[in-house]
């Protein structure tokens, strides 16, 4: 499903932080894998032991193709065939926003992971709002190229939203990095000028 | 194309003849055996590059090639066997044998007695999918195939790759399990007792001793046949094919003739099923697919595979109704839960349960990677 958001320099930038929040040798699952750039990166660099599960069919066949090991499923359905916390990290790229339950989806997520790592568009980003308030159009950006009507990101929020649905879901939160085209910032807490700034945020999220 | 790819690869069923008994699940030791059998490819010094390919309800040892220059058709998997195919017989050492119970060269219930002289009839003894794979054990023994790159098989042919891993977990190293089930459903069940009760009711069955009278169950085998090959199909598939056309008319004929096309098509698939097929190895053959149960017999799906180190590639089709898709991700889901290595494809198709003999395009590309990724991991050991 990463095929969902653009492909740009922003993703290649997400792709290494990620890949530096994870331990060698750790044990990873991949939701809406995609083509697998992500999962084959963490295989070489870090020597993970992971799978992917990826919702579309070429994306499964080219994930085979680079040696991976990969589900066909949607991961709305949720992750009942995976044991509590028996992965270190699921991974969760620029997807959230394009489930049909985000709240089953993560719930799952902390479910089946020690660690999970979330990672989504931030929707309050000022450019949005800025084209939102001057254009009265549905906004579409960079990441967000799509128009309101095929759109697969159904379920966007902003860097807030998930602070909030963190609190209220007893979910710790426990590291945040910030991305704009240009710039990573990585802070815990949340401020009013992460949220306004922030093109992308990256969460390290658990729940024990 | 090359030359060599317009050129027929001539193949030649072999036999060989296990000349013990062997102890079956229901506890009847039974021998000789004689099992059809074919290969491609060459094994290589370690016999570690082999394939076994197993097949479906009513296929045969003839997987892929042809028997002669004159032969038009080639063998069943022939798309995906081959050289540069999926199983790549410039690599592989591929075997496909006639299962246990067969009538395409194995022993089964048309073969000879050696005791009484007369074939067999009903007093062959009912087996199971184990006992078939156990059969086939030999076989690979007797052709030095010490461990089995993968085992691969659709439908049936999927159960008993199950089976081979589940009964020699140290020799699997991968199996591909294509649109099969860890065990039929009640469904499934049902339309196999149908074609077995179509077989038993007609009075030429005469109790399975028929193969010395001048007519033969055709009609209930036909019969068979025809439920049968409803199950393969879909609804899409058959509106695809036939939708309501008429069979050489443009109207109804008011009476019990043939009026539509899918009609005539059942009924030329169960014609030609009887020229190429014994009635008595039908009913013991659906028994057997029948009986297929690791989940009861082991406890449970988890103590099935606990044992197995395999590699798993498991396809489904989406149109599959006779074994759907929920029932792949039920053998997946348990893989994943016992922390195996598994992958999982479902592939879109129109064609119903006999997707996995059509198609070959998706399916070639899935396991060509699924098998090289294979190779890749066993340099880096």
């Amino acid at each position: 499903m990463n095929s969902h958001y653009a492909t740009s320099q922003g993703l290649h930038l997400n792709y290494s932080l990620i890949l530096d929040m994870i331990e060698d040798g750790s044990r990873v699952l991949d939701l809406g894998c995609g083509n697998g750039y992500l999962l084959k990166l963490l295989k070489d660099k870090k020597k993970i032991k992971g799978n992917g599960i990826e919702i579309d069919q070429n994306g499964v066949i080219q994930c085979l193709e680079k040696g991976l090991s990969v589900i066909q499923g949607d991961i709305d359905e949720g992750l009942k065939q995976f044991t509590d916390k028996s992965y270190d990290y699921v991974i969760l790229n620029q997807t959230l926003q394009s489930t049909y339950n985000p709240d089953f989806v993560l719930e799952e997520m902390l479910r089946v992971g020690k660690k999970c790592i979330v990672s989504f568009p931030n929707f309050a980003y000022w450019k949005i709002r800025f084209n939102f308030f001057f254009t009265g159009n549905m906004p579409k950006s960079q990441v967000l190229p799509f128009e309101w009507f095929n759109t697969p990101n159904i379920h966007l929020l902003t860097i807030k939203d998930f602070f909030d649905f963190a609190k209220k879901h007893n979910i710790n939160i426990l590291d945040v990095i910030y991305t704009t085209e240009a710039n990573i910032k990585k802070g815990m807490f949340y401020n009013i000028f992460s949220n306004l700034l922030a093109e992308e945020a990256i969460f390290v999220i658990a729940k024990s | 194309m090359t030359v060599e790819e317009i050129k027929k690869d001539i193949v030649k069923t072999e036999f060989y003849t296990i000349n013990k008994k062997i102890k079956f699940e229901s506890g009847v030791e039974f021998g000789p055996i004689t099992v059809a059998y074919e290969t491609y490819g060459k094994l290589n010094e370690k016999g570690d590059n082999a394939i076994l390919i197993v097949h479906a309800l009513t296929g045969d040892a003839h997987a892929a090639g042809y028997h002669s220059e004159d032969d038009k058709k080639p063998g069943w998997w022939d798309t995906l066997i081959g050289k540069n195919k999926a199983f790549d017989t410039n690599k592989y050492f591929v075997i496909c044998t006639n299962i246990l119970g067969g009538c395409s060269g194995t022993t089964g219930p048309s073969s000879i007695n050696p005791e009484t002289g007369k074939p067999y009839g009903i007093d062959f003894p009912v087996f199971t999918i184990e006992d078939t794979v156990k059969v086939q054990k030999e076989v690979l023994d007797f052709l030095g195939v010490k461990s089995l790159y993968t085992v691969a098989g659709g439908s049936m042919g999927g159960m008993q790759a199950m089976q081979f891993v589940i009964s020699y977990p140290e020799m699997v190293k991968s199996a591909i399990l294509i649109a099969t089930t860890s065990r039929l459903s009640p469904q499934s069940i049902a339309f196999n007792a149908v074609g077995r009760n179509a077989i038993i009711s007609d009075p030429n069955w005469n109790n399975g001793d028929y193969y010395d009278k001048e007519n033969k169950p055709d009609r209930g085998l036909s019969s068979a046949r025809m439920i049968g090959h409803i199950t393969y199909l879909c609804e899409e598939a058959m509106y695809n094919k036939f939708g309501r056309k008429l069979q050489n008319k443009d109207h109804y004929d008011f009476n019990f003739d043939i009026d539509f096309q899918v009609e005539s098509y059942l009924q030329h698939q169960g014609q030609i099923f009887v020229d190429r097929f014994d009635a008595n190895s039908y009913l013991y053959i659906t028994k057997a697919v029948d009986y297929f149960d690791p989940v009861s017999k082991y406890g449970s799906l988890k103590n099935a595979f606990q044992e197995s180190n395999a590699k798993y590639l498991v396809i489904s089709f989406d149109s599959d109704w006779l074994f759907p898709s929920s029932e792949s991700k039920e053998i997946v889901n348990t893989l994943m839960q016992l922390g195996k290595d598994v992958s999982y494809c479902e592939i879109k198709s129109p064609c119903g349960h006999d997707a996995f003999l059509l198609e070959y395009d998706v399916q070639s590309k899935i396991i060509k990677s699924f098998l090289n990724d294979h190779i890749k991991g066993d340099n880096n050991e």
